[in-house]
């Protein structure tokens, strides 16, 4: 498989699996943000996820697939990036690099750190049990309250900014990510090249702003239980 | 003018290297910054010292030799400026001045500021060149190409392949410099037979030089003397989907 071992092989994998992982939290953030809507919003949402069954696993090992091969890619990437500059400059000015490019590992391991908390509190409900869906009163409807697990966590503080450094670290990584993918996908023809960078920032900074919005409304109690 | 030059030295491939400090008195802002150089090594010669040892060749900007990192900027960071035309008038009296070598594992130091640059010859080998037909030269008009496809080759032929791509990249890629090249022989009649082979041969030469992988920092473009456009590492991409079935 030349694929997987070429040098721009691996840069197409990282920006199609990049791409699909963005698809998923497009669809993500269209769910959470239910959320505004009350329980008659979100519990339904959950319950409906929950309705399709084997669907549902399917679709999470589709998605293991995807952040596998991103994240090994990544790393090993990166490493390999290393090793090819052994001796560092006394002095390094940048030119036209950003901060998100070049922290692009970091924030992705950041991410992956803030995605295990997230899915060890929201779908195994094991970080905070005595406000999970699963140990709380089903809500009017006979649904799993989801709804109140949601506010309950973000109106504590500490939960609260867990979720905005998580939002912070994918903001960033978006920012490079939005914009570096047209460039491999070889959709640059020069004069559009700085265009894609600013739709890319952009698209970003809704995702920030977008995601944020559900801790810091719950966290200032715009929304309530 | 009065500068303060800090020189990294290094005596041989295997010497670890530092970075030495020499005065470089009265110098003249009309000369170029090799000449500043010059005139350093001679001061360092006549007192009975190692003079530093920098690549350079035509001194007119079009050879690829001149390789410095000056500052922290390949080149010295002027724009379409090589060493040997960076002249000492965008120096001010009493600058320090930070004069290291490329760096990057493809690139073994030499000595001083000499970098050994077969990789990118390598690469050449590999793929960056057209197979043809000997015999008697082709007729003016044989093969009609259009001017714009015409612009776009010299566009990438303007690659003196002087390694401020790599030395600029965070990740000491050699992928500014591969792709201008693919990208010229691609358009054009007489490489495209060899497209398909060419792209991977080349790009795996790359991987096999111990040159990094390029994650779009964009550092090449803004280090080339020539300002060869990472549009080039775009059409790059796509001439290797092609070689996938995409």
């Amino acid at each position: 498989m030349h694929l997987t071992q070429s040098t721009v092989g691996r840069k197409i994998l990282m920006a199609v699996t990049g791409l699909l992982l963005v698809g998923f939290i497009t669809m993500h953030l269209l769910g959470n943000l239910s959320v505004f809507a009350g329980p008659d919003g979100i519990n339904a949402y959950a319950e409906h996820l929950k309705s399709l069954g084997p669907l549902v696993w399917v679709f999470r090992l589709i998605m293991l697939a995807l952040f596998a091969v991103h994240v090994t890619f990544g790393i090993k990437l990166s490493m390999e990036n290393r090793a090819a500059t052994p001796v560092n400059y006394s002095i390094k000015k940048r030119m036209k690099t950003t901060f998100s490019s070049e922290s692009m590992l970091y924030t992705g391991l950041i991410i992956l750190a803030f995605l295990i908390y997230h899915l060890l509190h929201f779908t195994v409900q094991i970080t905070n049990p005595e406000i999970s869906a699963a140990k709380l009163p089903l809500d009017a409807a006979m649904r799993p309250d989801v709804f109140s697990m949601v506010v309950l966590s973000f109106q504590k503080v500490f939960i609260a900014l867990v979720y905005i450094v998580g939002m912070i670290a994918l903001f960033l990584h978006l920012t490079h990510g939005l914009s570096s993918f047209v460039q491999t996908f070889g959709w640059n023809n020069g004069p559009s090249h700085d265009k894609v960078t600013l739709g890319g920032k952009l698209v970003a900074v809704v995702f920030l702003l977008a995601y944020v919005a559900i801790p810091v409304l719950i966290l200032a109690r715009f929304v309530n239980i | 003018m009065d500068l303060t030059l800090h020189v990294w030295r290094q005596s041989g491939p295997k010497d670890k290297g530092q970075l030495e400090t020499y005065p470089a008195k009265g110098v003249s802002p009309d000369m170029s910054f090799l000449e500043m150089l010059d005139e350093v090594n001679e001061g360092l010669i006549k007192s009975g010292k190692q003079p530093i040892v920098f690549d350079h060749d035509c001194r007119e900007g079009i050879c690829g030799m001149c390789s410095q990192v000056i500052n922290g900027r390949p080149h010295g960071g002027q724009e379409r400026t090589t060493v040997c035309q960076l002249h000492m008038r965008s120096f001010n009296d009493g600058d320090e001045i930070f004069i290291e070598p490329w760096r990057a594992r493809a690139f073994p130091i030499v000595k001083d500021l000499i970098v050994d640059r077969s990789a990118l010859e390598s690469i050449m080998q590999a793929g960056g060149y057209t197979s043809c037909h000997t015999g008697g030269v082709p007729d003016g008009n044989a093969h009609p190409i259009g001017k714009p496809v015409a612009d776009y080759a010299m566009d990438a032929a303007e690659c003196i392949g002087c390694g401020a791509c790599v030395a600029g990249c965070p990740n000491s890629s050699a992928m500014l410099f591969t792709s201008a090249k693919v990208a010229q022989l691609a358009v054009l009649p007489q490489g495209k037979i060899e497209a398909k082979a060419r792209v991977k041969n080349m790009t795996d030469s790359l991987q096999e030089q111990g040159f990094g992988n390029c994650t779009n920092h964009l550092e090449c473009e803004a280090s080339c003397p020539k300002g060869i456009s990472v549009k080039f590492i775009a059409k790059l991409n796509r001439e290797y989907m092609k070689t996938i079935g995409c």
